[in-house]
């Protein structure tokens, strides 16, 4: 029903107005210009840390709740691997990611293939449980505080007109855009992405044909956890991390991926960058702490509105 | 179904474990009465959030939101308006109603189940609790404290005194609860649960209003969730709403449940036992040991939520029940 | 007035014309079968008349009443049962509590439901699985289940869709004689989609037959038998019997 859908979409749109000239519209141009342009950057870091969800989601049809635990990890690692080595996050974010990838390869085919056949809620429950554990078991090794990468050029910036943008986030930004357009070239020109989006689009059309799907699911698994090691290193150089933004990160993955759309991976692209944007706006308009407050009300918006998200196909 | 015999055995072990029960403060140390009002308190709201997962099979992890919306609720009315929890609880039933009618419309209506009838549930959970936050007509993120009295007296009105009020509070509630779910499970009302349960399109080609008794389920799970809410608020006399609403919370709830038995109805008290006995005696071992972990009691409820889903899926009561001779053959009770 | 009436039932899907214009009656206590080719608009006009699909165009009538539009649950209430397809059990209920979801549309309350399913089971052979889960059942046995707890809400008009799929000719003689029996006996009134032909030969009285989504022949089995375009398009140059 594209009646419902646009109806949908303009109320979305009319309300985001609505509440831009209450609150926005007083502040400094320029302030609002770097609110943006930091939200525009951060939200294509999300977008990564999505895609990686989306990938995983949109082929493996996998809920996978320690998505957010595994960025997380991510970060202590890149942590870890900058206190301990001195190596910039931009160089061990290779290694991460190939030791991302492995991970997720094996827990797909060690612990989650033998699932697929089971009930959804089963295999949902069973990577809560890995989310806790990985939670707790890095609130025993880390404990609770906040640690963060701080490189040598993190407080430098670019100075383009009256906007001021650090260096760091550009970097990273321009990193997570790469990786995805790589993802993306991936998937229409090799072979091996091709047999993936078959998986997605038809399994039992791709079980015919002789795919051996169970190898690609563990395949698709480790590449979207390999995007979220990635997303991960570059991230905890925005940001400070702790034990608990393991389930925060979950369930703002989910929003993106809801949004922007299951199945797109320019939906998610597109969907971190409109939550990325979104809380950077509302973290000026109210009041920092309230910004997934706005992040929340969006998912539930869309989940009752256009379910699909933004971008996304109807689901089969 | 169970035969007359195996009823009868159950009803007798069931009575048995009521009357050790009820004579249990009589000999406990404090710790243990305290430890068996936290196994209480899990068995109840385990049992109520059975309700909604194990009869009709709507997986909600947002459990959190009724749990807090009763605590603040009826605290609220008691620390500003001197209100007793008896006549508070009644708002608290009504907020956390209201609640769960909210998402219960918007989701059953919308046809949203499954994994993202969860997500809306945590993010409804989620959004209340960032809320709560900034509520400072209840103390906002810095919390929210009831007045304590003296221990000793017994003000039952006003829910203020000893751990053994305490215990028999939670006590009756285990027990309510289970006779609730009891009740409800062999009416017409339980039986249409499972078939909406087990498979929803056939559910309404034999004539049973889906939507509406998906909607009684929320609205008894939510309602009886609240009162737990209620006695957390009295008991351990203050509220943070980053504790009370988050998502650990709403996970420790449903960890019972899973691993004693979803759909059953001892699976929830059983659950209750085993995961608060074994954490407590990982933590007496630990601090025995001179060590003090963060987080490793949380690892072993991920742990032991692991291996139930891996190897005993239905949970540990329905093995149990069949080699204690309480259980049928196959089949769920 | 017939029992069911179905008029000029019409259901697009996106531009595919699935049923156009069919109209066929039903009478009270009458056994009626639908037959045609795969793909023909059957199981989704059984899908227009139980309330899964609103129709886009005609009307269905049941003892007068116009039930177009009804919710699922709301036919069931109505007085129309029916079977899936694709087998629908509850898998971890037990056979008996399959049997009493249904009777307990028709009963006041869960000791009345027991009794009726235990009567439904017995007429339908299936008493001996009584407390086993239905999940453990084999097809045949998984099909008559469906047929027990559509039949236990009491209806006045049973679908049943393709019901004999799958069961040797002895098993479909069995149930051939339960279906003759109910009906004889209780004057239920049943409209099957079916495909092996020997079962419709033996119970219907009234045959409609569809292509591509229209009606293109109805009558007794003898006139449906010999209608040269029925036999084109179906039942083969020589119709085996």
């Amino acid at each position: 029903m594209p009646l419902k859908s646009a109806a949908a979409i303009g109320a979305i749109v009319a309300a985001l107005a609505a509440l831009y000239f209450w609150r926005l519209a007083a502040l400094p141009g320029a302030l609002l210009g770097n609110v943006l342009v930091t939200g525009f950057l951060t939200g294509l870091v999300y977008g990564l840390m999505a895609l990686g969800l989306s990938v995983i989601f949109g082929v493996v049809r996998v809920v996978n709740f320690a998505h957010g635990e595994m960025m997380t990890i991510a970060m202590y690692a890149s942590v870890f691997l900058f206190a301990a080595l001195k190596l910039d996050p931009f160089i061990t974010l290779f290694p991460v990611a190939i030791a991302f990838f492995v991970f997720g390869y094996a827990l797909q085919a060690g612990l989650i293939n033998p699932f697929v056949e089971r009930p959804e809620h089963s295999q949902f429950m069973l990577l809560v449980a890995v989310a806790i554990i990985m939670v707790n078991v890095l609130l025993m090794a880390f404990g609770p505080d906040a640690r963060s990468v701080q490189v040598d050029y993190a407080l430098e910036s670019f100075e383009v007109g009256p906007l001021v943008i650090d260096k760091v986030r550009v970097y990273a930004a321009a990193v997570a855009i790469l990786l995805a357009s790589g993802l993306f070239a991936f998937f229409r020109v090799t072979a091996t992405g091709r047999a993936i989006r078959a998986c997605a689009d038809n399994l039992l059309g791709a079980k015919v044909v002789g795919l051996n799907v169970k190898r690609y699911y563990a395949l698709t698994f480790g590449i979207g956890s390999a995007l979220v090691g990635a997303a991960g290193v570059l991230q905890v150089m925005l940001v400070d991390v702790t034990p608990a933004l393991g389930p925060a990160y979950t369930l703002l993955a989910f929003v993106i991926v809801i949004v922007g759309g299951l199945g797109s991976m320019g939906g998610a692209l597109a969907g971190g960058v409109l939550i990325g944007v979104s809380e950077a706006l509302a973290g000026v308009a109210f009041t920092p702490s309230a910004k997934s407050m706005f992040s929340f009300a969006l998912l539930i918006l869309v989940l009752l509105l256009r379910p699909r998200g933004l971008l996304g196909k109807k689901a089969a | 179904m169970l035969s007359s015999a195996q009823t009868r055995r159950a009803a007798i072990a069931l009575l048995a474990l009521l009357a050790v029960l009820v004579a249990l403060p009589a000999f406990a140390s404090a710790y243990l009465l305290s430890a068996m009002v936290l196994i209480l308190y899990f068995a109840y709201v385990g049992q109520a959030w059975n309700v909604m997962m194990g009869f009709v099979g709507q997986l909600s992890l947002g459990h959190s939101l009724y749990v807090g919306l009763g605590a603040y609720a009826a605290a609220a009315l008691y620390v500003h308006f001197g209100v007793s929890p008896w006549i508070g609880l009644w708002a608290s039933m009504g907020v956390s109603l209201a609640a769960g009618a909210l998402i219960g419309v918007l989701a059953f209506r919308f046809g949203i189940g499954g994994v993202y009838f969860a997500l809306l549930t945590i993010a409804f959970a989620e959004f209340t609790r960032i809320g709560f936050d900034h509520f400072d007509w209840v103390g906002g993120s810095g919390g929210f404290f009831l007045p304590v009295k003296q221990h000793g007296v017994v003000d039952l009105a006003n829910l203020r005194g000893p751990p053994v009020m305490f215990y028999y509070i939670a006590l009756a509630m285990a027990v309510a609860a289970f006779v609730i779910a009891w009740r409800l499970r062999v009416s017409r009302i339980g039986y249409y649960w499972l078939a909406i349960r087990e498979n929803e399109d056939a559910a309404q080609a034999l004539g049973i209003n889906t939507f509406r008794y998906k909607m009684l389920a929320i609205l008894i799970s939510s309602a009886m969730t609240s009162l737990a809410g209620v006695f957390f608020a009295f008991y351990y006399n203050n509220l943070f709403p980053e504790q009370i609403f988050s998502m650990g919370r709403s996970i420790e709830i449903i960890l019972g449940p899973i691993i004693g038995g979803l759909g059953t109805l001892f699976g929830p008290v059983l659950g209750a036992f085993v995961l608060t006995l074994l954490g407590d005696g990982l933590t007496e071992v630990t601090s025995a040991l001179g060590l003090e972990i963060p987080g490793l009691k949380q690892v072993f409820y991920g742990v032991a939520l692991l291996v139930v889903i891996l190897f005993v899926p239905n949970g540990i009561w329905p093995a149990m029940a069949r080699r204690l001779g309480f259980g049928p053959s196959k089949g769920s009770k | 007035m017939a029992l069911l009436e179905v008029r000029n039932l019409t259901k697009f899907f996106r531009g595919l014309r699935a049923v156009h214009a069919v109209s066929f009656d039903v009478d009270e206590g009458a056994i009626v079968a639908m037959i045609g080719p795969n793909g023909a608009g059957k199981t989704t006009c059984f899908n227009l008349v139980a309330g899964v699909f609103r129709a886009d165009a005609g009307e269905v009538t049941l003892g007068g009443r116009k039930i177009g539009g009804l919710r699922p649950d709301q036919v069931c209430r109505a007085g129309i049962a029916r079977t899936f397809q694709v087998v629908k059990p509850f898998p971890q209920l037990t056979v008996e509590e399959n049997v009493i979801v249904g009777a307990l549309k028709a009963t006041s309350g869960v000791a009345e439901a027991r009794r009726e399913a235990a009567r439904v089971l017995a007429l339908l052979h299936l008493d001996t699985k009584a407390g086993e889960p239905a999940a453990s059942l084999t097809l045949p046995e998984r099909k008559r289940l469906e047929v027990a707890r559509a039949m236990a809400t009491r209806p006045r008009v049973l679908l049943l869709d393709e019901v004999m799929a799958g069961l040797r000719p002895t098993e479909v003689d069995e149930m051939v004689g339960v279906f003759r029996r109910i009906n004889a006996e209780t004057g239920l009134t049943i409209l099957l989609i079916e495909h092996v032909m020997r079962a419709v030969m033996a119970l219907a009285a009234h045959i409609v037959v569809l292509h591509h989504g229209e009606k293109i022949c109805e009558g007794t089995p003898e006139q449906v038998v010999n209608d040269p375009q029925v036999l084109e398009c179906y039942l083969g140059a020589e119709a085996e019997l």
